[in-house]
């Protein structure tokens, strides 16, 4: 049976998940702003007709805001990282095997569906925009790297939002389309090299000579080119070309569990292993979601928390400091829990966190300690030496000072419905 | 029996459950000790559709919704005529018993003195989700 992938990824997430409690919105520039109110992260198509680039400084968009009645928000994690989970929890009914791959991407298996992959597509599509109100794009194709193309494809060009590709013909279509920068796991450098060389798109770079490519950029872009030309490299849950955007370890409890210290012990373990894979990445991260799945003896399901970092990091005291806060905040006494699990979401490349003055200053010896307990631990087995007892949870302080009510985690902040 | 969704990537399970059916004497291994008695079980059927809005207002009272209340709203139920709906009315959500007559759509407050909602010329009616239950707090 061929493969078959699909790859649903939320359009202009932050944005879509800021509208969805405020149907005012709908048709006005918006944007989101990282952590610290530093650059913008999420923009609606209204404010990308502006003209307002990705990343843009919030400083020099004043102007816009004014002239425009343009919308700003700060980050809302706990928000995203809400909706995220609600939409993959119903992706997994919806695709017998799935991955997560980041806060507002999945790819699902949609092999063995054949002539019916457009069909259930569009169901993907529709139910989660009845279920959860939130728009998002298919692409489905024989390999992630094209699904994504796929979906880029879906997003920019069809009105259903959804695209499969079928055939040759079609591939080839795609990839004449499609931009060499647009392709996944190309990044800027290697764009620009690729353009100095000629390469106009990714028609041409999937003709490129692969010994010659591979001998100049490495083993990665082997795999892209392969994939390109339609060839499967990356199976599921075996990531991609480039550094993960989301981490997520847990693990199925042998036994039911109703005490909370296990479950601290539980979410400390997988955040501990979530932060070696973090770290060898040369990543960090700025946000920590603990999912516990119970409760409920014929309909379990999964109550997940996101707890944001108060500065980035791959310090697995810091990861398992959130992991144990979070755990503490969704146990209820008397459920009997099946599984737990920590994501890390949010995660960058150490040199593009926008340093703040107000965020705590980083551990002294905190690189030197991680970097001898990686070696102990890939040495003498993993967890041969482990963190310590949990401290008390912290206060979680962070400047956000245009935060869109907590909608779906106070009482105090639900939206209103006049009646 | 519900499809084991605690594995993703394992496919489908369906757990096997003991008869409930008395036939004979109960047995003592038949250990079905459930967790207490929730309010989430009982009043959400679709946790990753349902969402809780705040009442605003006086026009539902003749419905059991009180100014304040809280409203649990599914978005993965079928709004039928005579249903209690959160709709989207001039760019906010609005609460208020759905009406349908053959091709007409609209809204109806239940307390006199509040106008009937019809839908703008040529457009449908957003409705956010249905109001399954409503939580009322007693003064104490």
């Amino acid at each position: 049976m061929p493969p078959l992938f699909a790859l649903v990824d939320c359009n202009n997430f932050y944005v879509s998940c800021e509208r969805l409690f405020r149907p005012d919105l709908r048709g006005s520039p918006i944007v989101v702003l990282s952590n610290n109110d530093g650059c913008v992260i999420s923009r609606s198509e209204e404010a990308k007709a502006l003209g307002i680039p990705m990343g843009a400084p919030w400083f020099t968009l004043r102007e816009l805001e004014k002239r425009h009645h343009m919308e700003v928000f700060s980050s809302n994690y706990a928000l995203y990282g809400e909706l995220s989970a609600r939409v993959m929890n119903i992706l997994r009914d919806l695709s017998p095997r799935l991955e997560v791959y980041s806060i507002d991407e999945c790819f699902l298996d949609m092999s063995g569906l054949g002539a019916r992959v457009a069909e259930h597509a569009c169901r993907i599509r529709a139910d989660i925009q009845r279920l959860v109100g939130l728009p998002v794009s298919v692409g489905v194709g024989p390999n992630k790297t094209l699904a994504k193309l796929a979906n880029q494809w879906a997003k920019k060009h069809t009105r259903s939002g959804v695209a499969v590709l079928g055939n040759e013909q079609q591939r080839e279509y795609l990839l004449r389309q499609a931009s060499v920068g647009g392709v996944w796991g190309i990044g800027r450098r290697l764009r620009h090299n690729l353009e100095a060389r000629g390469v106009k798109n990714a028609w041409e770079l999937s003709h490129q000579d692969v010994g010659t490519l591979r001998r100049c950029f490495g083993v990665t872009l082997e795999k892209t080119l392969r994939e390109l030309r339609g060839e499967c490299c990356f199976a599921l849950e075996e990531g991609g070309p480039a550094p993960r955007q989301m981490i997520l370890c847990s693990r199925s409890f042998p036994r039911r569990v109703e005490v909370l210290a296990t479950l601290r012990e539980a979410v400390a373990s997988h955040a501990s292993r979530a932060g070696e894979k973090l770290r060898r990445q040369g990543s960090v991260c700025r946000m920590v979601q603990v999912s516990l799945y119970g409760g409920g003896a014929d309909a379990p399901h999964w109550h997940s928390v996101t707890v944001p970092l108060p500065a980035a990091s791959d310090d697995s005291r810091d990861l398992v400091r959130a992991a144990v806060a979070g755990a503490d905040h969704l146990f209820r006494p008397g459920t009997r829990y099946r599984k737990a699990g920590v994501t890390l979401l949010d995660i960058l490349a150490p040199s593009s966190c926008q340093e703040d003055f107000f965020q705590p200053p980083p551990r002294p010896d905190g690189q030197a300690l991680m970097h001898a307990l990686d070696q102990i631990n890939t040495r003498l087995g993993r967890g041969t030496v482990r963190l310590g007892r949990i401290p008390a949870r912290p206060e979680w302080a962070m400047r956000q000072e245009r935060r869109s009510p907590h909608y779906l985690c106070r009482w105090s902040d639900i939206p209103r419905a006049l009646s | 029996m519900t499809p084991d969704k605690s594995t993703p990537g394992q496919g489908l399970r369906f757990p096997l459950y003991l008869s409930r059916v008395a036939a004979g004497f109960p047995s003592p291994a038949d250990d079905h000790i459930e967790a207490r008695l929730s309010l989430d079980e009982l009043c959400i059927r679709h946790p990753d559709a349902t969402f809780f809005l705040r009442a605003s207002g006086d026009s539902m009272t003749g419905a059991g919704i009180f100014d304040g209340d809280i409203l649990v709203v599914d978005r993965a139920r079928t709004a039928r005529s005579g249903s209690v709906v959160v709709a989207v009315v001039d760019g906010g959500f609005t609460c208020k018993r759905l009406l349908i007559d053959r091709d007409r759509v609209w809204l109806r407050a239940e307390q006199p003195g509040y106008p009937d909602i019809f839908p703008a010329e040529g457009a449908g009616l957003e409705i956010f989700g249905v109001v399954t239950h409503c939580v009322h707090a007693l003064p104490v």
